[in-house]
């Protein structure tokens, strides 16, 4: 059953969408950003990445993992060793499914 | 911005384009779990369609999902929804000088469809804005960034919001136990480990990774930002050092 009330908070997420992802084009005042930040935003990409990838590799339910048999630990290693092997993105994907499947959906990690 | 001919007209919209399609596959997998997670949250065919359609944000949606299902207030679900987007902030904060010559709608438009990866992306091909790169015509290169941007975020904005329609009409073959979703993970991390190019970057990553799994009982997933901010100012602080001489981007 779709509800108005949910379709309400649904356009909701959306406008949060568009104000955090335009929130400093929005006013059109010029000002420039003092020369010590610009240079730290360009630690911030890959900053951003590793804070949303390591937890989503090491953790589960909020905790630590305890044990090495988890398939997202190998998969991930896979995935990174074959990114410097050849340099492309989709090898990482492939290399790191093809590790992470059978050890997840055979042995169960 | 994808929709319009003007910037499909330059090379470097295909450029954009041929850059983000490698990512599409990755990208794919994860908005195809995430539509199978709106839909077996309960959520209604139209509500799914609507939210994946419009919402544009995976870890957002992702957030947002339990709390609708539990019925929290609106407020709470929204301003949940703009902590976990706290990072996209950041990331205009980067993009300003970049996109400040346009008018406000399409400043919006790019940013609404401007997510992790088209933002990754677009400051690895161009680290500076026109103004500052030294260029002879500030103008043509400011069309060419432009365009560079509409030709990820089409690749980008079409896999995801595809993979999730998909997601959402086949949610109740695809048992989230497979962990297909895996594989969003891993197209972060090859992004990841492409942009791994100098010391101190590696550092950054590292610190963040860390800082964001030891911050992770924060509420609202304010571990991700704050990590942001405690590995910004290491790497500023190690820079002022001078500590690591080769702190300078690699070619």
């Amino acid at each position: 059953m779709t509800d108005p009330w949910t379709i309400e908070v649904i356009l909701g997420l959306a406008c949060v969408t568009v104000l955090a992802r335009g929130f400093f084009f929005i006013s059109s005042r010029p000002w420039r950003l003092p020369h010590w930040a610009e240079r730290g935003l360009q630690y911030a990409p890959i900053a951003a990445l590793a804070a949303v990838v390591l937890p989503e590799v090491v953790m589960s339910q909020g905790q630590l993992i305890a044990t090495w048999q988890d398939a997202r630990l190998y998969a991930a290693a896979a995935g990174a060793a074959a990114y410097f092997w050849r340099r492309d993105v989709l090898i990482t994907i492939l290399a790191g499914m093809a590790v992470y499947l059978p050890l997840h959906l055979l042995l169960g990690w | 911005m994808f929709l319009s001919a003007r910037l499909r007209a330059q090379p470097e919209f295909r450029q954009g384009a041929r850059d983000m399609l490698p990512q599409a596959p990755g990208i794919a997998a994860w908005g195809l779990m995430t539509g199978v997670a709106m839909v077996k949250s309960g959520m209604s065919l139209v509500e799914s369609l609507l939210m994946a359609l419009l919402v544009f944000a995976g870890s957002s949606q992702l957030a947002a999902i339990p709390l609708i299902v539990a019925g929290a207030p609106i407020w709470v679900i929204l301003a949940t929804g703009f902590c976990v987007n706290l990072r996209f902030v950041v990331f205009s904060l980067h993009l300003r000088p970049y996109l400040m010559h346009l008018p406000l709608w399409q400043r919006l438009t790019h940013g609404y469809l401007t997510a992790d990866l088209t933002y990754v992306l677009f400051t690895r091909r161009y680290p500076q804005p026109a103004h500052d790169s030294g260029a002879p015509d500030v103008a043509a290169l400011r069309a060419c960034q432009e365009a560079y941007l509409a030709g990820n975020c089409m690749v980008n904005w079409g896999s995801w919001v595809g993979a999730s329609v998909v997601g959402v009409a086949l949610a109740h073959w695809i048992p989230p136990s497979w962990g297909l979703g895996f594989a969003g993970v891993l197209c972060l991390l090859g992004i990841l480990c492409s942009l791994a190019t100098t010391r101190l970057r590696m550092v950054a990553a590292f610190a963040a990774g860390v800082s964001a799994v030891a911050l992770w009982d924060l509420p609202l997933r304010l571990n991700i930002v704050a990590a942001i901010v405690v590995a910004v100012m290491l790497c500023l602080t190690l820079e002022q050092r001078g500590q690591t001489p080769s702190a300078r981007p690699a070619p």
